[in-house]
């Protein structure tokens, strides 16, 4: 079995450099011949994706048969792992993951290739320098990763097991999110580059290339909050994020992928900030694969990082590679990249969307510093520091905050220059609301004068309120405005509304489901705590809960043995539930795990949720007793809602938009109105 | 006389088992407070007082190194750098801000700064260099439609 994935694996190399060689040289010396050569390199491309999925299926299948003469298998597998995880060990390891990587892009270049019709020459050259990232991949899994390497040795009986905090159904989908975030920003990366390179003439490129970023940036946002929510349910510390090297790597393209959505809007509409765009694609593909060798190379510690292998070298290899390449096409082309229109009002749509773009850099920047510090300080001071939370949330919460007002701000400013009447009107209602908020907020205990934390929760629920509201009036107003002239009642009319231009509206949608993120991480300050040895009967209290220890119990399976403790929650003396937070042990890989228990407070609070979550710690070897501990978390639920709510949004935006009607008698438009204005 | 004494007696118990309250509350703020400025060294990557791991070889350790050194009322330094000593600058969840340490907390304003005043910068000379609207008496009709076009693209509607 592994001879067959080895073969497959070289095949595929060996079609990728056929395609990467053959592209290129069809490229550079045009002419009848070329066109053929083009073709085969193509379609070599395309084979590329059969025989990396054969060598997928090949290690899936091994996985499947307890193959444990291949030690990949070995090492992430064993008998008694349920079915989903044995699936799952294909993105579980070093190796795996890497082969995963290439079977995406492989399945991305398969489309790109089959679409070639679309613009044949843009098209080539795009596959080209996807060959050539496939390429680098082929050669680090023939070469210094090999998946299908044999165990030296009797065959041992078992393996040693899956990593037990990857033992839990959102991994299963989450890697597959990620990476499929991770690749996706190769295409876009392949058309600007490959735009630059042929100097393409106009903006079509970016049409081409549109939904291709907005599906990569939606798949990315999901792994990341898959990410997210796998932390708060299985690591048992009662956050959700903790600024991990890991957690950085997945949110650094994130950052400059949504600067990108949003900047090359000013270059679909005004033909400005080409060069920006260029480097802005260029440096989230980039950060992409930084964060890949972040992962795998072992330069910065990490509970999610892969061990530590000499596969960093190849990395930063292929980054300056990169970065040669992009510079070079830049320098010797970057006349092409002339703006065609300048700046004509600091009020306007244009100068928000570059402040947001300073922002979401200064945002990357700072996590790119945070994460690479320890590194310098080990190199100019010859000792590592620690750089957690309490640096990054100085710096980025602020910044959020500017965000936030942005995303209530920019979408409400015209074109070009708006004027103050315009912007009072747009902006009345929404900031009263805003005011409200902040009155409600201070009226219910909120002192953002004893701290600092507290201050900054107001802020973002005034600001979130501002964002949700701006986004209600817009649908509202232009839902009015063609309710006026079809004669239909308001909520078919936003519907028609979103028809007529998706991206704007859709966007409006994500940046509602922000703004309910950002609702459901102020919360964090008010979170609770509690710690207790509890034995039967036991009571603990924690806000208006009381939790009360019922019992013990214990369960065994081939997989692992776990302890449940049975706690009662009363509120008001009323109970509401049990909860069973538990702890296994994992026998293959000998490892012990806890697993938290949440229940969210909808039926008792709705608006203002909590998640009271629970983790068995364990026995105290001291006394003998079990420990609970008990967090009580408000908000947090919005997140999850928040988060389905920005991928409810990007799926609508993806839509195409309903055909424009044709006016054939000259409209009376009685005032100018700011509806509809663009996106 | 003797019920004066009594209430006097009462009156200081109540202010010394308030004070001795107090102090106990303000310990544990500081204990909280400086937990969370600690890292667990056991490799989770995890604050110090949210290491969850029962057994923790490193974990139960320390907070029981910290709970001593805050009854000791040593200073927050102080307690701080004896942990730096024993574990090393990595048990410090974050950098200092002296020496070159400072670096990490100064960077990213410097950053932002720069950006600002770059983009301040840019768009002046920007709106400044924009050409004046010409007068529409001299708009052919090819420039007209050009205009149109462009104004499509920019409203999408």
């Amino acid at each position: 079995m592994s001879q067959l994935g080895s073969y497959a694996l070289l095949l595929a190399l060996a079609l990728s450099a056929y395609s990467f060689i053959g592209g290129l040289a069809a490229l550079v010396w045009p002419g009848a011949q070329s066109e053929r050569l083009g073709e085969t390199a193509r379609r070599a491309g395309i084979a590329v994706f059969a025989v990396v999925f054969l060598a997928a299926l090949v290690l899936v299948a091994a996985a499947f048969a307890d193959d444990f003469s291949i030690a990949y298998i070995f090492h992430h597998s064993n008998r008694d792992l349920p079915a989903p995880y044995k699936f799952a060990t294909l993105w579980s390891g070093q190796e795996g993951s890497l082969l995963f990587w290439s079977l995406l892009l492989s399945s991305y270049g398969l489309i790109l290739r089959l679409r070639h019709r679309t613009d044949t020459r843009l098209f080539a050259y795009a596959s080209v320098i996807i060959a050539a990232v496939q390429v680098f991949f082929l050669l680090l899994l023939n070469f210094a990763a090999h998946p299908f390497a044999v165990m030296q040795g009797s065959l041992p009986p078992d393996g040693n097991g899956l990593n037990p905090l990857l033992q839990y159904p959102e991994m299963v989908i989450h890697p597959p999110m990620l990476y499929l975030g991770y690749v996706g920003f190769t295409i876009p990366f392949a058309f600007a580059l490959g735009a630059l390179i042929m100097k393409y003439p106009g903006e079509k490129w970016i049409h081409i290339t549109r939904r291709w970023t907005m599906v990569t940036w939606m798949f990315l946002t999901c792994g990341i909050f898959l990410g997210a929510h796998w932390a708060y349910s299985v690591l048992g510390w009662g956050g959700y994020w903790g600024w991990d090297p890991v957690e950085n790597a997945s949110f650094m393209p994130w950052l400059t992928g949504t600067a990108f959505l949003h900047s090359v809007m000013m270059q679909e509409k005004r033909g400005m900030l080409k060069v920006w765009n260029m480097w802005l694609i260029f440096a989230t593909f980039g950060l992409s694969i930084f964060g890949t060798f972040l992962t795998r190379s072992g330069v910065v510690s990490s509970v999610h990082a892969f061990a530590q292998s000499s596969i960093g070298d190849w990395f930063v290899g292929f980054l300056l590679v990169i970065l040669a390449v992009c510079l070079y096409f830049y320098i010797v082309n970057r006349h092409h990249l002339r703006s065609e229109h300048r700046l004509e009002s600091l009020v306007s749509r244009e100068s928000s969307f570059l402040f947001n773009n300073l922002l979401f850099v200064l945002f990357c920047f700072t996590v790119l510093w945070g994460t690479l510090f320890p590194i310098l300080s080990e190199w100019v001071q010859g000792k590592k520091v620690t750089v957690g939370p309490p640096f990054y949330n100085k710096v980025t919460i602020p910044v959020t905050l500017l965000l936030l007002l942005l995303t209530a701000t920019g979408p409400l400013l015209a074109w070009r220059k708006t004027s103050l009447e315009s912007l009072k009107r747009n902006f009345l209602w929404p900031f009263l609301g805003a005011i409200a908020v902040g009155v409600a907020m201070l009226v219910f205990g909120v002192r953002p004068w004893t701290d600092i934390s507290y201050f900054y929760a107001l802020m973002a629920g005034m600001l979130a309120t501002l964002v949700a509201l701006t986004v209600i009036s817009e649908f509202v107003r232009g839902g009015r405005v063609i309710a006026r002239h079809t004669g239909q009642s308001l909520l078919p009319s936003m519907l028609h509304l979103w028809h007529r231009n998706t991206r704007r509206y859709g966007g409006y949608i994500v940046h509602f489901g922000v703004a309910i993120v950002v609702i459901g991480i102020l919360g964090t300050p008010f979170n609770q705590e509690a710690e207790k040895e509890m034995g039967y009967g036991d009571k603990v209290s924690l806000g208006p809960y009381t939790l009360v220890c019922r019992s013990y119990t214990q369960e065994d399976n081939p997989n692992y043995g776990n302890e449940w403790a049975i706690i009662d929650v009363f509120r008001g003396g009323k109970q509401i539930t049990t909860m069973y937070p538990e702890r296994r042990f994992y026998k293959a890989s000998q490892q012990t795990q806890t697993v938290p228990r949440i229940h969210a407070t909808v039926r008792e609070d709705l608006f203002l949720v909590k998640d009271l979550y629970l983790v068995y710690e364990g026995i105290n070897p001291d006394t003998g007793r079990p420990i609970i501990k008990a967090h009580l978390n408000p908000m947090v639920p919005w997140i999850w809602i928040g988060v389905l709510v920005m991928i409810f949004g990007t799926i609508t935006a993806l839509f195409a938009n309903a055909a424009p009607v044709r006016v054939t008698v000259p409209a009376r438009v009685p005032e100018p109105a700011t509806v509809g204005a663009g996106d | 006389m003797r019920g004066f004494s009594q209430n006097r007696w009462s009156l200081a118990g109540l202010v010394v088992l308030t004070a001795l309250l107090a102090m106990g509350a303000g310990d544990d703020a500081r204990f909280n407070n400086l937990g969370h400025k600690l890292m667990c060294v056991c490799g989770c990557n995890q604050v110090l007082l949210e290491c969850n791991h029962v057994g923790c070889a490193y974990s139960d350790r320390m907070r029981g190194e910290l709970a001593a050194g805050v009854e000791r009322s040593e200073s927050d330094d102080l307690t701080l750098q004896t942990f730096v000593q024993k574990y090393g600058p990595t048990v410090l969840i974050a950098p200092t801000s002296t020496g070159f340490n400072r670096v990490a907390w100064v960077v990213p304003y410097f950053a932002l700064a720069l950006g600002v005043i770059s983009l301040v910068v840019l768009a002046r000379n920007w709106s400044h260099r924009t050409q004046p609207v010409s007068n529409s008496a001299s708009q052919t009709p090819d420039m007209l439609d050009a205009y149109r076009r462009q104004a499509r693209k920019e409203t999408e509607l």
